[in-house]
């Protein structure tokens, strides 16, 4: 983290004329909201707390007062929240600046960030050094525009800014991998803390027994850093436990041969790219050749959380979506002949094809004659699951190395051949059990691919042992030492911008 | 995808789709029916009913698993004793804020179409709620 000061150049260059924020997953009409507060320092003049001047981003799905949250949906296109979520108020508290508000799969439904109302989010690697070397056009005449890859998702807003320097950390949601798949397509760190940690008030509701708040940083003491600042119970929020929460710096680990590291043969899963693969092996080799203990380890569920999420998440979100209905907030249609065809054609105008098909589907699980079949079933299925994790950790594993995603970043044009449900099922697969049994897991950013595009590896931790699993990661993080981000080439209007925050990020 | 023009409810060509098989069961129509009348969305087209036979042929993959004796499980967080605060008033006074992000009320009140009135049968559903988009 950098003194405050650096606050208001950021906020400059965040908001450049030109910048074309949305471009890369920002939204600045946000930005001004904390303006009074970029001096950040309270009345007596102390700095208001750690992260006094710090320039954030928050996805769009956490209420923030005064300023929009869309969802990245016509339904809430133009919905101000009366109130800040306990996460937002949390940073503000600290001393943040709220720079913007971030871009989204509709309602965080997706793992690409392309299905929002506000257009897809690129990935800023697409515009990196490293990946334009790599990347050659397929024909001459094809402009090199055509070439931009995908974030990931649904956090992908709130991966790309922090990735192309325009805050220094961002809030996500991760229900199924929606922070740590974006994290690892575009080579920052995501963490998804354990269920109950952190608080939820605020944070628009997908799959409320598996929503956690994620946190997007370029590394991962800054991670904690922010864990610290979120963490601990919450009167708002039910689920959030009571015990006491204490912000921890991490140590410097010197000696792993204490630590057992468990490597799950499921997650060598169909469709996983063999240089992901040999990333994976030459990250256990480390742990080994620096003397940890690392053992395969088998949790026989894993391939069936994708289809046990698919049920409870359609089941969760019928339930969830029955609040748009155009009357309190939100889109409403012109429809008058009665309410519940103003009802019906509001949400035909505001919700999109994906969120649609999510509430018939999960509609149709949660009938009387599918109920046990399908939705208790799933339940059962997920107790199943939890229980691998159970089994692992208990046979002395301390933590789980696992990839985060299949393969590096899709171009844009071949990502959105196929319909978002394929989609979500195949690049949630090495993320989703984590959310089942509510575990922490992080991406930790590892190397390029031959593409030149980031690849992460995640860690998956035992519940509330946060510092356990940071630590480690930590270490990790510091032994690949993964390359900064070269943006040099970019347009020259923007040229200015990144000069900025490079040179400030180097600082 | 979702042209303007679409026409909503389960429209005749999604119709068309009765005999759609998926994972040995077909959805039927008057499921289809039910569905849009409890869901308040609308299929709007042939392909929105193969959506859910695709998702409810990707969810069979469940019955594979062998879940005998196993219990389902709601939560995480099952074994924890979860906060429940007082039953008290502790925020209000805020009328004014929660009125603001209503499109159309009288004084006090949200303004709803008139009630009681059900989405009619399938077959008028199309024209009927042509005038929206």
């Amino acid at each position: 983290m950098v003194p405050r000061g650096v606050a208001a150049r950021w906020r400059r260059a965040a908001t450049a004329p030109g910048k074309g924020q949305g471009s890369l997953g920002g939204r600045e009409e946000a930005a001004a909201g904390r303006e009074s507060h970029a001096a950040c320092l309270s009345p007596a003049g102390q700095p208001l707390g750690i992260l006094d001047g710090i320039p954030i981003a928050v996805k769009d799905n956490f209420n923030t007062a005064g300023i929009e949250t869309t969802c990245a949906s016509n339904m809430l296109k133009g919905y101000i929240s009366p109130y800040n979520a306990t996460v937002v108020q949390k940073l503000l508290d600290q001393g943040a600046v709220l720079l913007g508000k971030t871009n989204l799969d509709e309602f965080a439904m997706g793992s690409g960030s392309t299905d929002g109302v506000f257009g897809p989010v690129r990935n800023p690697w697409s515009y990196s050094k490293q990946y334009k070397e790599k990347s050659v056009p397929k024909s001459h005449s094809e402009d090199k525009e055509s070439n931009w890859v995908i974030t990931g998702g649904s956090s992908g807003g709130s991966a790309a800014a922090v990735s192309s320097f325009t805050c220094f950390a961002a809030l996500g949601s991760d229900t199924g991998g929606s922070t740590r798949n974006p994290a690892a397509h575009c080579g920052v760190v995501g963490l998804k803390p354990t269920y109950g940690l952190i608080s939820r008030h605020g944070l628009i509701p997908l799959v409320n027994s598996m929503d956690v708040p994620g946190i997007l940083t370029r590394c991962v003491d800054d991670a904690a850093v922010l864990l610290g600042s979120l963490a601990g119970h919450d009167p708002k929020d039910s689920t959030t436990i009571q015990d006491d929460f204490k912000p921890f710096e991490l140590p410097n680990l010197t000696d792993v041969s204490k630590l057992s590291i468990g490597i799950p043969k499921e997650y060598h899963a169909p469709g996983l790219s063999s240089e992901i693969l040999a990333l994976w092996s030459k990250a256990a080799d480390l742990f080994r050749k620096a003397g940890a203990k690392v053992v395969e380890v088998s949790l026989p569920h894993t391939r069936y959380s994708i289809v046990c999420y698919h049920v409870l998440c359609t089941a969760e979100v019928a339930s969830n979506m029955a609040r748009f209905d155009g009357l309190e907030y939100g889109h409403r249609s012109d429809m008058k002949d009665s309410t519940e065809s103003m009802y019906a054609a509001t949400r035909r105008e505001g919700f999109n094809d994906v969120v649609r098909g999510r509430i018939l589907s999960g509609n149709y699980f949660l009938l009387k004659q599918n109920y046990e079949k399908y939705f208790v079933k799933a339940q059962k299925v997920r107790r199943l699951i939890a229980n691998d994790f159970v089994k692992v950790f208990r046979s002395g594993v301390d933590i789980l190395l696992t990839p985060t995603t299949l393969s590096d970043a899709a171009p844009y044009t071949e990502f959105i051949q196929e319909d978002n449900r394929t989609r979500s099922a195949q690049d949630d697969i090495l993320t989703q059990a984590a959310n089942m049994a509510g575990l922490p897991a992080i991406n930790v950013p590892t190397a390029l691919s031959e593409r030149g595009l980031p690849v992460g590896l995640q860690f998956i931790g035992r519940s509330f042992q946060e510092k356990q699993l940071l630590t480690v990661a930590k270490w990790f993080e510091k032994q690949v030492q993964f390359p900064m981000i070269q943006l040099e080439e970019v347009k020259k209007h923007d040229s200015d911008v990144f000069h900025h925050q490079k040179s400030a990020s180097l600082s | 995808r979702d042209k303007p023009s679409a026409v909503c409810g389960v429209s005749a060509e999604a119709r068309g789709c009765r005999g759609y098989r998926a994972g040995g069961g077909k959805v039927s129509v008057e499921v289809l029916d039910h569905l849009e009348h409890l869901a308040l969305v609308d299929f709007r087209d042939a392909e929105g009913v193969e959506r859910l036979q695709k998702a409810i042929q990707f969810a069979d993959q469940l019955h594979e698993v062998n879940t005998n004796g196993v219990e389902p499980m709601d939560s995480v967080l099952e074994d924890r004793c979860l906060y429940l605060r007082e039953d008290d008033v502790t925020e209000g006074n805020c009328t004014k804020e929660l009125l603001e992000n209503a499109r159309e009320k009288v004084e006090e009140y949200f303004v709803a179409p008139p009630g009681n009135i059900p989405l009619p049968k399938l077959e008028e559903r199309e024209t009927f709620l042509q005038g929206s988009q």
